[in-house]
């Protein structure tokens, strides 16, 4: 490799730093900064929906305002909060768990990010601009349609989510292409940790996904804005339309949100069990069958549509044919434990939590896959118990536990178990408080998505005690935003095997990552490298190459003034200036362009600067 | 890996693969059309839903499309792929300026198809025909026109990358950009041979 002609890269400190970063490991950060805050918009959503609910004939919000704090608590949760919290543990995890240096496009990965977070924003900016989003986060036409929902609420939902979902879309494919090619020497693909594994499946769902929901939502906005006739019923349009191609996204979305969970799980309750992970291959052949089954039961959203009874038969049986590969997964979590020498640390507690949890939430979901019970259920706060138990359940307990987990590979501090317990605790118990009463509540009769309720139903008891365990939750939340703040003030620096039994290779590097990660890459030799390398008496990997100058990417502003046009495109197309909108458009192309004409010639980073940084494999 | 380095200004065979950026640049790419099958599927998913609804007093496809424009389009893309195949050998023989000649007329093809289909919308909407008129209106549109702004990409993106060519020859950073674009061209070449089926041949029969 002769690099005669250095290039000299302008490396930026402080905020044009990280506006401009494109290290895996930064936005890894930024995705959970981000996340996080939506995490928290959601939540104080969350609580004033229940606040609303505490008592029958409740008026703290207007119903207007509670369709809006409805739509936007969906919406914010699903698109804004758990996706980039799982992007950001696939970004600070991913290349370390393989051996990588980076992701195959780290540029793109910054526009990934800078993408979504303009999404996220211009859905929130409806908020000072005269009411949200109020259709629910599944937006179903007609209500949708501009003639009743004539307000800009809509528009924002569809143009936010396009934007905020180009985002996604090109991390999956980002992803799939770091997991296939950059590998290090010796990680066949049956060797991959299980984490990987389940992020290579759920970024080839978002692959096949997210596009639906791109014409789905262009669909949409052509109705709103230039009175297209797509769903209009009275020129010919669909409204059944617009629900299979949302569900068409939509069920493969919720795989995408629990695979990435069932990967954490199946790493810390392995490394806290001291064990292999019990049926490595039946579990990969789970992740891809769960996977593929995904795509192919989208109508048991529809069942009470009309489909008829053939339809609701064969999406009812392919939906029941799920919950075995997801058996299969519960099994060999409870055979990792059994016979481990297990540590309940804060990650693990959270693991083992999620196990019962989410078994409920998949009972629930059997029991809502029969096509005649689901007419009785349909609709009612029993679907709301469902979703949120394997959503909050499943997903959130999934990335709390990932976040205790590597936090110390994110950040180089462990985080004070005292607090972590008591965050696991609150947590949970109001979880189960807030939801499992929600089972007989809609079992009850009380429908979802009502601002109200009379007295005299049966109902207030429930409802306030639901009201209680979500400030709990919330409790919980502070609990964790806490333990963040002392650790980073007085928290322990955490050692490069941050638990000590660390299995796979991000833990054989220093905590936090350097900016090259691996300063030689690592030769793997099995499954589960770090472990083997141990169990054969070594401390360290064996380096796969020399000790040389590694080549970085430059740093670039570009993703985010792209973002910047998108999101000024986005706003001048909704309020139809086409000044602005086509101003913001041609900014993008135009970063595009300089994108496509100036070769990116990177850096090096020397052997010499290796040793000064005191590396050590 | 750095992708600027080559051996005495000796190409590889295929130089669009000899670095690891360049393997990714492919790879990532046929990912992307993927994504770019199901966007175009659920659009012809949402035409194939609508295409009767022309409501009343509007032109049915029957009496709306005129299939020798539209073959005469068809015909051009078709040949475009063609000569986007030949540039692609050129580069894989090293031939520059050869390589060059063909993009060019690939990209003179891909103006040709846009302009006929330009005139095809603005006849279809003489004849009452307009994006609004109706939900078949509204998805023919929304589908053929996705196809077409791809294709006016295309001219755009290929054009920069011939100039890119002239300016810094063809090099292994160069060459994964000439065979991805290549890719594009022939997916929006397949994406229209179902368009002529799906929307043109059927509407014609019935």
């Amino acid at each position: 490799m002769a690099h005669a002609h250095a290039h000299t890269v302008k490396r930026y400190k402080g905020l044009m730093d990280w506006l401009t970063t494109v290290d895996h490991k930064k936005i890894g950060i930024l995705y959970l900064l981000a996340g996080g805050f939506f995490f928290l918009v959601g939540g104080l959503e969350a609580i004033m929906i229940r606040i609303q609910l505490i008592k029958p004939l409740n008026d703290f919000v207007s119903a207007e305002k509670f369709n809006q704090l409805l739509t936007m608590h969906g919406t914010t949760m699903i698109f804004l909060a758990a996706m980039p919290m799982l992007f950001a543990l696939m970004n600070a995890v991913i290349p370390l768990q393989i051996g990588a240096r980076d992701v195959a496009f780290p540029f793109v990965n910054a526009l990934g990010f800078w993408t979504f977070f303009a999404g996220g924003v211009l859905l929130n900016v409806s908020w000072f601009t005269g009411g949200a989003p109020d259709a629910g986060w599944t937006s179903y036409v007609p209500l949708a349609s501009p003639t009743y929902s004539p307000e800009y609420g809509v528009d924002y939902y569809v143009i936010g989510l396009q934007i905020a979902g180009i985002g996604t879309l090109i991390g999956g494919i980002n992803f799939l292409v770091t997991i296939i090619n950059m590998r290090a020497p010796g990680m066949t693909f049956m060797r991959m940790p299980m984490f990987t594994w389940a992020i290579f499946i759920t970024s080839a769902l978002i692959l096949f996904a997210f596009p639906a929901l791109t014409v789905g939502l262009v669909a949409l906005m052509f109705d709103r804005l230039f009175e297209a006739n797509f769903f209009e019923v009275a020129n010919g349009g669909n409204a059944v339309l617009w629900e299979h191609i949302f569900w068409i996204f939509g069920h493969p979305e919720v795989y995408i949100l629990i695979l990435p969970a069932f990967g954490v799980i199946s790493e810390v309750i392995s490394t806290f069990s001291r064990k292999r992970l019990f049926g490595y291959s039946s579990m990969v052949f789970a992740t891809v069958l769960i996977g593929f089954l995904g795509f192919m039961v989208w109508a048991h959203h529809m069942f009470t549509t009309g489909l008829g009874p053939v339809a609701n038969a064969l999406f009812s049986i392919a939906t029941m044919l799920i919950a075995v590969p997801t058996g299969i997964k519960i099994f060999n979590w409870l055979f990792t434990m059994w016979g481990g020498s297990i540590k309940f640390t804060t990650a693990n507690l959270f693991a083992v939590g999620f196990i019962p949890t989410f078994v409920m939430g998949g009972v629930t979901g059997v029991m809502l896959a029969a096509a005649p019970a689901d007419f009785q259920y349909h609709d009612s706060y029993f679907v709301v118990a469902h979703f949120h138990y394997v959503i909050v359940g499943g997903l959130i307990l999934g990335i709390f536990s990932g976040l205790h987990y590597w936090w110390p590979k994110m950040f180089g501090r462990m985080l004070n178990e005292t607090l972590g317990k008591l965050t696991f605790w609150t947590f949970f118990i109001g979880f189960h408080m807030t939801f499992l009463i929600q089972h007989f509540l809609g079992l009850m009769g009380m429908p979802r998505r009502i601002y109200t309720y009379l007295d005299g139903l049966g109902f207030n008891n429930m409802n306030l005690i639901s009201t209680i365990g979500a400030f709990l939750m919330g409790l919980g939340t502070i609990f964790f935003i806490l333990n963040i703040i002392v650790t980073s003030v007085s928290g322990k620096k955490a050692a490069g095997d941050a638990w000590e039994d660390g299995r796979t290779l991000e833990w054989t590097i220093p905590s936090p990552a350097p900016e090259y990660n691996f300063a030689q890459t690592p030769l793997v030799r099995g499954y589960d490298a770090f472990w083997k390398e141990k169990m054969d008496g070594h401390k360290e990997m064996t380096p796969a190459e020399p000790l040389g100058s590694i080549h970085m990417p430059s740093p670039s502003i570009l993703p985010l003034f792209m973002s910047i046009g998108l999101f000024i495109a986005g706003l001048g197309f909704m309020y139809h200036n086409y000044y602005v909108g086509g101003g913001g458009l041609a900014l993008t192309f135009l970063c595009m362009l300089i994108r496509s004409l100036k070769d990116d010639h990177g850096f090096h980073i020397e052997p010499d600067e290796l040793h000064d940084k005191g590396v050590k494999a | 890996m750095s992708a600027h380095s080559h051996v005495d200004g000796q190409l590889p065979h295929e130089p669009e693969k000899a670095t690891l950026e360049g393997r990714n640049k492919v790879l990532g790419f046929w990912l992307f059309l993927g994504a770019e099958v199901v966007l175009f599927g659920t659009l012809f998913s949402a035409f194939l839903a609508l295409r009767d609804k022309v409501g009343d007093g509007n032109p049915t496809a029957d009496e709306l499309f005129n299939l020798s424009t539209v073959a005469i389009a068809t015909f051009i893309l078709l040949t475009s792929s063609l000569t986007s195949v030949f540039a692609t050998q050129a580069m894989h023989a090293g031939k520059k300026n050869a390589m060059i000649g063909w993009l060019i007329i690939t990209v003179l093809f891909g103006l040709g198809f846009l302009g006929l289909e330009i005139y095809e919308f603005k006849e279809y909407v003489h004849e009452g025909h307009g994006f609004t008129t109706s939900a078949f209106s509204s998805s023919f549109y929304t589908l053929v026109g996705f196809h077409g702004a791809h294709v006016a990409f295309g001219v755009l993106w290929i054009s920069i990358i011939i100039g890119q060519v002239l300016k810094k020859g063809l090099t292994v950073v160069t060459a994964p950009k000439i065979y991805v674009s290549g890719l594009y061209w022939h997916f929006i070449d397949v994406v229209w041979v179902f368009i002529f089926t799906v929307v043109y041949l059927m509407g014609k029969v019935g």
